[in-house]
């Protein structure tokens, strides 16, 4: 963060509100990344290995949702909604951005190679040249987008869920993702308000509106337990301080969740968990794989293009 | 289905003293409608306070009543404060 200087003193009248800058202006300035280039050091006794295997999760995670979220551009019920979501997806590409970065870093091998010359960075080849098999996101992030009350309910559990990590993530022994992390909770607070005061409004709404947000909560619901299971790495990475165990965060997410499906006057859904191993296992539906075609054919036909 | 609402947004920049009207837009409810606002009108980092008001709460003043109401002031130029000179040792004016 740059330090806003004081304002000049000038003989215009409202020069000195504004500073003299440009700050007045409908644009706003003092954009900043700290994050980047995400290549701090890294923090010491721990595999580089499991340390990018952890941002490939957090980061697949993120981008995996942001995509299914900016499916909605164009076509969300109201105007106001359609920039909403899109906000959202680009807070979540932001997070996955920096992950990528970061994983790359702690551990190049995991970047697929691309020709010589190739002017493509390295998480942009996580993104856009990995087979579905390499990605590591849950199988919530992943599944098709269904009606607008499916949407909410997904990304309801979801944030709910990725807050409550964020929240503790703040605390690890790794710079970058404590510096994600601190940045994370800001925005995931507003996408866990926006998608409960939605979940709220559609279960309290019309009894159409609210078959349609309770079934998609039934759809979401079924990948409820993978989110708190903890992988291996997790688990190995929690134990040095530097990951968060999602099943000690299970609780806390439980309250608000209960919270929220109380407020809707919904109950905790009574459906069969999805069978299977678990997307952090690199093991997907084939939701994400036709997700995948599409977001990546454009890369793929150009691994030389430069964007 | 029913249209919503439609709300006046008004945006304090950061370095602004006072709110801004920016625009217009369409919520369920008031509390949606400050949501709404912040994605739609600071989401280019431009605010730092938002307050939406539901547009049928303003009470505007008439095209028909334009004359009655603003033509007698425009030939008050003794109204503008510009009759002095400032002494240059005076600041902040």
């Amino acid at each position: 963060m740059s330090p806003i200087s004081e304002p000049p003193i000038s003989d215009s009248v409202y020069e000195g509100l504004f500073g003299g800058g440009d700050d007045h202006w409908a644009f706003g300035t003092g954009f900043s990344d700290p994050l980047a280039p995400a290549d701090a050091p890294l923090p010491s006794g721990i595999s580089r290995a499991a340390l990018a295997a952890y941002c490939l999760m957090l980061g697949d995670d993120a981008l995996v949702l942001s995509n299914r979220l900016s499916e909605w551009s164009g076509r969300a019920p109201d105007l106001e909604v359609d920039i909403a979501l899109a906000n959202i997806a680009l807070d979540l590409l932001g997070q996955a951005q920096v992950l990528l970065s970061r994983a790359a870093v702690a551990d190049p091998s995991v970047v697929p190679r691309l020709p010589g010359g190739s002017p493509v960075p390295a998480q942009d080849a996580l993104a856009f040249f990995r087979d579905d098999r390499a990605f590591r996101n849950t199988r919530l992030a992943e599944a098709e987008n269904g009606d607008f009350g499916e949407t909410i309910s997904r990304l309801l559990l979801f944030a709910t869920w990725r807050l409550a990590i964020f929240g503790r993530l703040t605390d690890s022994a790794d710079a970058i993702l404590s510096g994600v992390a601190a940045k994370g909770v800001k925005e995931l607070a507003y996408h866990r308000d926006f998608a409960a005061r939605w979940f709220v409004t559609l279960a309290q709404g019309t009894p159409e509106s609210r078959r349609r947000v309770l079934a998609g909560l039934d759809v979401a619901w079924r990948h409820h337990d993978e989110l708190f299971r903890a992988h291996p790495v997790e688990q190995e990475l929690a134990a040095a301080g530097v990951a968060v165990d999602p099943a000690g965060i299970a609780a806390e997410a439980g309250a608000v969740l209960g919270q929220v499906l109380a407020a809707g006057h919904a109950k905790l859904p009574a459906v069969p968990q999805a069978g299977g191993r678990p997307g952090r296992d690199g093991l997907h539906t084939e939701a994400l794989s036709r997700m995948l075609a599409q977001m990546q054919s454009v890369a793929r036909a150009h691994p030389l293009g430069r964007w | 289905m029913t249209e919503w609402p439609l709300y006046e947004v008004f945006v304090r920049g950061k370095r602004g003293l006072n709110h801004v009207h920016v625009g217009s837009l369409h919520a369920p409810d008031d509390e949606m409608a400050v949501r709404h606002a912040r994605d739609v009108y600071t989401r280019r980092n431009e605010g730092v306070s938002i307050w939406v008001v539901r547009s049928d709460a303003i009470t505007a003043s008439s095209p028909d009543e334009k004359d009655p109401f603003f033509a007698p002031s425009g030939d008050k130029v003794y109204r503008h404060p510009t009759f002095y000179e400032i002494p240059g040792h005076v600041p902040h004016i």
